[in-house]
């Protein structure tokens, strides 16, 4: 055998050995894993390749198949008996969708990214990814990669999409903290913030791919594991959906050559980072914006030539996973020095799992090839013809003439034993925050310290710098208002220009509900993003969902119990909502370990919830600034005490036990009511209340529109008995909304919305002021809609 | 006789779409052309009455801004391009298309193409004074000029720029001769005062030379400009539709309509 392939002593290894060889080799398996691997060679007699083990590694990893979600848990809750789950994502997420069972889900969880119907050509695809282990090493190339990898996840779905919508989510650690209380071994969060946006930037706006949607979140435990969320969304004719593979059919990688960056990154997102993480720098990718944006020009003359019958990524584990997952069903032979290089001298098995960007798989009938290398010289991009897919169900790799790995394609994908874990949750107490209507009458200090705070202030530094108008179709844009520069709940493109079918896309994420229960905190993010879309235009009836999981180290039983929680509220929201789950992704072990002082940090429970909704016509869109004074202001939806891991409390150092559950009885009726109204035409603007409840949103109206209110708190509709100012203003109940209505309107309005608790708080003035009266009729808030905008600009990088 | 547009691509070009369709709803026939196609002699420019080279990162911008297509189309396009130009027949470049054109010499064109062997470079589109790319809609100030692609346009207009690379920048003497010549075509405005000079960022959102946001060459027929007309077509692609009364036509239209016009009537 080659002096390039090396073997792996496994059949007489102990334990100890099996897991020295796991660890030293960055294979993240766990014993039980290598035993079935030990024994699979056993009964072959003869020990595995780094090829074949390496290949099982990325196969097995965290990353590629997801094995905590597939797991047998045994959960235990405080004065409960232990339950028995077969499965995150089969019992909660996977059932979801089945049980709502819409007829416009095309694909759900089956491919690269999730399908939903469009109109009579076209169908939509959207996925979500993370790359938060990269990103916290070196940010620029990795969140870069990581939008070049969502949007390679749209081109290789069906016969690949055409990437029409970018939206980006990121978590970082507080940008003011001092450089003294750094972790050791991690980057500054400015500078984490810094390399992250320009490296989005950067990829995005090259791709020629508008960047409309987002959220920028902080929180100091993101300070050692910042998360990256991008997403994308694509456009496919309805007739390219479905893909195969038929034995014969050529292997042919496109795209970039082969490097050694980015080796083992599927299996180093399956561990925790710690201060030495930051030596790991191969494992990050290096991305190549040009060179994908031809991929994307090719491949797309392709399709509609039909020169290929199915198409995948080299994602996570580069070839090994991108053939092995295409040549599941048939079985597949490649010649790995055929591989494009970027330079000599790399093992074959470095061949093999590079994660060298911007390279695709297709599977070709022979006969096309000539017509496809036509086009691919036309478009500059290389194409090389592996190997081919066989009859044989096994993964056959050769390097000059030998076989290097021959792996039955069984034990590669049914071979991973099932996990059994223990998970525990408990209910934390927190010190509780009583109302400071006693200590003081005046809120506007309260409420410009809520504007300012970096989560809710004004993203616009960032937004700008993303390419948000490129394509034509983005018709309801990040930022709106009078001076263009009000936060959009949500954005609308129109993806064929001139027509008036529109998608929308929103997202929701409330990590810091998570302090008080992850339950809440998921179903909140669900009920957020669902908010978003309504209050733009959307519908519940026409809306799906993505589901993206940030947890801390799932082996922890603790860790493992918060994730249970959020996942129970994911079946539980969207079956009472009627919004399915497409597709979905998880990024565990964000977790960071400091060597010398043993100390162990993970990062809040983290749930991002993407929503995508079809809209029929942009015409009735609407957005949140205020357009004209004399209209009405209502709210629409109860309010409760519920200010856990509110941003009131949190200004204010506490966190609080009473958090915003979802009362989806509610919360449906409220949505479904008030979108007929919008598409009625009875609704000038509408604004979620979320982060800083009522007087946020209120204030963010105002100033977007360009005029003052003046509004009171007697008649904001309440679910319990609130006698305080500050909760009522302040409370981040689910299922609200502000809303303008004209007063010619206001009849037909309130008798639309009957059955729903709606409120008329005030009206919108043609002056500066903001004025707020009390339950008491005192004033709680006099400021202007200057001060209260120039609160809400402060700059996020101080 | 329905104009034909070939809108050029290359590797990075992205806005090709958007320009393809404006052209389209101007009433003309268009064909997205990769530049390889050029050069090979699979397709022939000659065949075409404008010439429209999108918004984009060419090459990926690399060395600078439109400097890669803008060498390939001066070496390997040379005598094609010389000919269209002396048929008197259009060229539209819109952001990276306009850095490509100024980067080819034939913007601002002032030494003429016949005088000179070689065209040369005579104003620049360099880094925003910003020193970041950046995405907002700025009000124009329409300017009188030859150009043919502004004919009866309105006197204000509202468009998105999208770029890094947009700052108009030439020696004085330059400058001078510019608007001596009548070919400053855009400058970027603050709504108040017309014709002003030196408005003030973001009004100015890349610290142009005397608010520069578009010229064109002495005849009024090779047109560049950073701001995108191809998109604001319809009515929702305006900012703020949800609360201003519009018209459904966007502003950029009439940009293409214009040049669809000027070839109808002179090649008829």
């Amino acid at each position: 055998m080659s002096n390039k392939v090396n073997k792996f002593q496994i059949l007489n290894a102990d334990d100890d050995e099996l897991m020295r060889i796991s660890q030293e080799g960055t294979l993240s398996l766990n014993l039980d894993e290598m035993h079935a691997i030990q024994k699979h060679f056993s009964e072959l007699q003869r020990n595995p390749t780094d090829v074949e083990l390496e290949t099982i590694a990325q196969t097995w990893s965290e990353h590629c198949v997801h094995k905590t979600f597939k797991s047998l848990i045994l959960y235990s809750e405080e004065g409960k008996e232990t339950e028995e789950i077969d499965g995150l994502f089969p019992t909660y997420i996977q059932r979801a969708t089945e049980v709502i069972d819409k007829p416009w889900c095309v694909s759900v969880f089956s491919d690269n990214a999730g399908i939903i119907e469009f109109d009579d050509k076209y169908n939509l695809v959207f996925k979500v990814e993370t790359h938060n282990h990269p990103s916290a090493i070196e940010p620029y190339g990795g969140a870069g990669t990581g939008i070049g990898g969502v949007i390679r996840d749209s081109l290789g779905t069906g016969l690949g999409a055409k990437p029409i919508l970018n939206t980006d989510v990121f978590c970082f650690g507080l940008p003011d903290t001092p450089y003294n209380k750094l972790p050791k071994g991690t980057l500054h969060p400015k500078r984490v913030f810094n390399g992250v946006v320009s490296g989005v930037r950067d990829y995005g706006n090259r791709m020629g791919i508008p960047t409309a949607n987002g959220a920028i979140l902080f929180d100091s435990r993101y300070t050692a594991n910042p998360l990256v969320f991008c997403g994308n969304v694509g456009l496919i004719p309805r007739d390219r959906c479905d893909k195969s593979v038929e034995p014969g059919d050529l292997i042919v990688a496109l795209g970039g050559r082969t490097g050694r960056d980015g080796i083992h990154g599927a299996t180093f997102s399956s561990a925790e980072l710690d201060d030495t993480s930051e030596n790991l720098g191969s494992v990050v990718q290096i991305g190549n914006p040009i060179m994908e944006k031809k991929i994307v020009d090719a491949l797309l003359q392709a399709r509609d030539q039909n020169l290929f019958r199915s198409i995948t990524d080299c994602g996570a584990g580069g070839f090994s996973s991108a053939v092995g997952e295409m040549g599941e069903g048939t079985g597949a032979e490649v010649h790995l020095e055929r591989v494009p290089l970027k330079y000599e001298g790399l093992a074959p098995w470095e061949i093999w799992l590079s994660e060298a960007q911007e390279r695709m798989v297709i599977a070709v009938p022979p006969d096309n090839l000539d017509r496809l290398q036509e086009i691919c010289d036309a478009e500059m991009v290389d194409a090389t013809v592996l190997g081919s897919f066989t009859d044989s169900h096994r993964l056959q790799v050769l390097y000059e003439g030998e076989t290097v790995a021959d792996l039955d394609m069984k034990f590669l994908h049914k071979g991973l034993p099932q996990h059994v874990k223990k998970a525990t949750w408990q209910i934390p107490q927190h010190k509780e925050m009583q109302s400071r209507d006693k200590e003081t009458e005046d809120y506007a200090d309260d409420l410009c310290q809520l504007l300012a705070s970096p989560n809710i202030a004004s993203k616009e530094s960032v937004i700008r710098q993303y390419d948000h108008e490129v394509q034509g179709g983005i018709v309801i844009k990040p930022l709106v208002g009078v001076n263009n520069d009000g936060p959009s709940d949500a954005c609308i493109a129109t993806p064929i220009i001139g027509s008036e079918k529109a998608v929308i896309v929103s997202n929701g994420i409330n990590p810091k509900y998570s302090d008080v229960d992850p339950y809440i905190s998921a179903a909140s993010a669900i009920d957020e993003a669902l908010r978003n879309i309504i209050a733009v235009g959307g519908t519940l009836e026409k809306t799906a969902l993505l589901d993206n999981f940030c947890w801390g180290n799932p082996d922890k039983p603790d860790r493992l119990g918060a994730l249970v929680r959020a996942a129970k509220a994911c079946y539980d929201i969207a079956t009472a909502y009627g919004t399915p789950y497409i597709s979905g992704k998880d990024s565990l072990y964000n977790e960071y370990r400091d060597t010398t002082t043993g100390e162990q940090r993970a990062i809040p429970s983290t749930l991002l919830i993407s929503a995508i909704c079809v809209m029929p016509d942009i015409r009735k869109a609407v957005t949140m600034d205020v357009k004209s004074p004399e209209n009405l202001i209502y709210v629409v939806g109860n309010t409760y005490s519920e200010l856990g891991g509110s941003h009131y409390f949190d200004i204010h150092d506490y966190i609080g036990n009473t958090a915003p559950i979802v009362r989806t009885n509610e919360g449906k009726l409220t949505m479904e009511t008030l979108s007929s109204a919008i598409n009625k035409g009875l609704v000038r603007s509408c604004h979620d209340c979320s982060e800083g409840g009522l007087g946020v949103a209120a204030a963010e109206m105002a100033f977007a529109g360009g005029y003052g209110m003046s509004l009171s708190l007697t008649n904001v509709p309440t679910g319990e008995d609130i006698s305080c100012d500050d909760f009522l203003l302040f409370s981040e109940s689910n299922s609200r909304f502000l809303v303008e209505i004209e007063p010619k309107n206001q009849t037909t309005f309130e008798h639309h919305m009957e059955g729903v608790p709606i409120g008329c708080l005030g009206q919108v003035k043609d002056s500066q002021a903001f004025i707020v009266h009390g339950i008491n009729q005192k004033r709680v808030i006099n400021s202007s809609i200057e001060t209260l905008k120039s609160a809400w600009q402060t700059p996020l990088v101080p | 006789m329905k104009p034909k547009v070939l809108v050029l691509r290359t590797a990075g070009t992205n806005c090709d779409v958007e320009t393809d369709v404006a052209f389209q709803l101007a009433g003309a026939k268009t064909d997205l052309v990769h530049i390889q196609n050029l050069i090979s002699g699979n397709t022939d420019l000659s065949d075409y009455q404008i010439l429209a080279i999108p918004g984009g990162f060419s090459y990926g911008d690399d060395i600078a801004a439109g400097i890669l297509l803008a060498v390939e189309m001066k070496h390997k396009l040379r005598d094609a391009l010389h000919q269209f130009v002396e048929k008197n027949k259009l060229i539209i470049g819109i952001c990276n298309g306009f850095q490509v054109l100024v980067r080819t010499g034939l913007l601002p064109g002032i030494e003429g193409i016949k005088e000179k062997t070689e065209l040369s470079q005579s104003a620049t589109l360099a880094m925003n004074t910003s020193a970041k790319f950046e995405c907002r809609w700025v009000e124009l100030d329409t300017q009188q000029s030859q150009c043919v692609f502004t004919k009866g346009i309105k006197p204000q207009l509202y468009l998105p720029v999208a770029h890094a690379e947009g700052r108009f920048n030439a020696p004085n003497e330059v400058l001078a001769e510019l608007a001596s010549n009548k070919q400053v075509v855009f400058r970027y405005s603050n709504g108040k005062q017309s014709s002003s000079n030196n408005i003030d960022y973001p009004d100015n959102p890349n610290g142009s030379d005397a608010d520069i946001a578009g010229i064109c060459d002495k005849t009024g027929r090779i047109f560049g400009l950073m701001p995108h007309p191809e998109r604001f077509l319809t009515r929702y692609n305006h900012p703020r539709w949800t609360r201003e009364d519009l018209p459904e036509e966007g502003d950029g239209l009439a940009i293409f309509k214009n040049a669809v016009e000027y070839v109808k009537a002179t090649f008829s």
